[in-house]
């Protein structure tokens, strides 16, 4: 497998910590990957409506960047980008009509894309390819514990057929937490959508559903929530600042990525965590725990 | 709420469009409310899920094209996974969306946000919500 790694628009900045603490695990791990070539967002959202084409370019032009550069799988860590790439490619190849019409709309190619890039998410490729058991054998700080809440959200798991775990109950990101020595806490609303893109124009109802959500974790005893994509942690740690408006009695908890945790725990430098683009510091938690 | 059906509406060719649009045959739901049931956001919404479908097969298109429900979805896909009948809810709520935003008739004016307010939101949500509420 000849691996290659898309970022997508929010890892760059806002989401650097997600990106170096990622890349950061993977040479732990020892992946080799390589950033796509001239890649370019993926529109972040999947078009719903039958005619709309065009805006399935975007990201199949980065499926036949990675396939121009001799890549037959790509992996993402943003959940949104996920989504999109493996629906644009699913869209593209159920359908001979869309896939011409794309193919025209891309004629300055040199080549066309027929699909065949293979679309893992990072927590897809350690389930599947790396294994869980080979992540814990690199564990040099377990997370001893530490209770850790984790919140999938809708991209990683909906639709059928596109998400890579159990609709309903899926169980990936909690069995990595183990695997690091957390104690992973189930809580209700691990799937439950934090309000999304929501936040620009209706940030009170993600508010709201912030503090459900955070809520819901904690009164199963979490201290900390992991996530998998910059859009719900934005919303869920950012947020927070509107909930305590609302709520003086609520109690703040530190949302990370959980590659953050992975680096924590594999002995990555703190520079690569860059805790520094955290609403709510989660430093003072994690030395409590003697963990940093 | 009283609403008024006719032959005429159920026969409109919005209700073409609808199905169109979101590929979906909107005759196949038979109301059992569990869309309505799982959805995040009905706190919001004026009509819910399981009647947005309903006016969908009743062509109530004033109804529809002015209700706050289809922007208050965040196209989550909970209802979608859950329909026992296999409807995609999430794609007749991007139908009505987009026949409203093809006319031009946005829901998020990007200039209305302050540019200090817009420095602090990541790419992705700035994308996203205008990929959804802009034409």
């Amino acid at each position: 497998m000849k691996l290659a790694y898309y970022p997508g628009c929010t890892l760059k900045s806002h989401g650097k910590n997600f990106e170096d603490s990622a890349l950061c695990t993977l040479s732990k791990l020892g992946i080799e990957t390589e950033e796509i070539p001239r890649w370019n967002c993926c529109g972040t959202v999947f078009s719903l409506v039958t005619d709309d084409v065009i805006h399935h370019i975007a990201p199949i032009r980065n499926l036949l960047r990675a396939q121009e550069a001799g890549y037959d799988s790509v992996v993402t860590l943003c959940a949104m980008c996920y989504n999109t790439l493996k629906r644009a490619d699913a869209r593209l190849q159920e359908s001979a009509d869309v896939r011409d019409k794309i193919h025209r709309f891309m004629n300055e190619e040199k080549t066309n894309y027929n699909g065949g890039v293979r679309i893992f998410h990072y927590l897809e490729l350690i389930r599947d390819e790396i294994k869980l058991d080979t992540v814990a054998a690199k564990v040099v700080k377990p997370l001893h514990g530490l209770k850790v809440a984790s919140y999938y959200g809708c991209l990683l798991v909906r639709p059928k057929g596109i998400g890579f775990d159990d609709l309903e109950n899926p169980m990936t990101m909690d069995e990595l937490m183990a695997s690091l020595g957390a104690t992973a806490v189930d809580f209700p609303y691990k799937t439950e959508c934090c309000g999304a893109y929501q936040t620009v124009d209706k940030p009170q109802v993600v508010a709201s559903r912030t503090s459900q959500i955070i809520k819901a974790g904690q009164e199963f005893g979490a201290e900390v929530m992991v996530v998998s994509c910059p859009l719900c942690a934005f919303n869920l740690d950012y947020r927070q600042r509107d909930v305590r408006q609302n709520e003086p009695d609520f109690r703040p908890m530190p949302v990370l990525y959980f590659t953050q945790l992975m680096a924590l725990a594999l002995g990555c430098p703190e520079a690569s965590l860059r805790f520094d683009l955290h609403d709510v510091d989660p430093r003072p938690l994690l030395r409590k725990k003697g963990l940093l | 709420m009283r609403v008024l059906i006719s032959h005429k509406k159920i026969r409109d060719s919005f209700v073409q469009k609808v199905q169109e649009l979101s590929g979906q045959n909107l005759l196949v739901c038979y109301q059992c409310g569990k869309c309505s049931a799982g959805c995040p956001a009905v706190a919001e919404m004026d009509i819910l899920p399981n009647q947005v479908i309903r006016f969908a097969q009743l062509g109530l298109k004033e109804e529809l094209l002015n209700c706050r429900a289809v922007w208050a979805c965040a196209s989550c896909l909970t209802c979608n996974v859950r329909c026992p009948k296999g409807i995609k809810i999430a794609e007749v709520m991007e139908a009505i969306r987009q026949i409203l935003l093809r006319q031009r008739q946005d829901h998020v004016d990007v200039k209305k946000i302050p540019p200090a307010k817009r420095s602090e939101f990541p790419a992705i949500a700035l994308i996203s919500n205008f990929r959804k509420f802009t034409s």
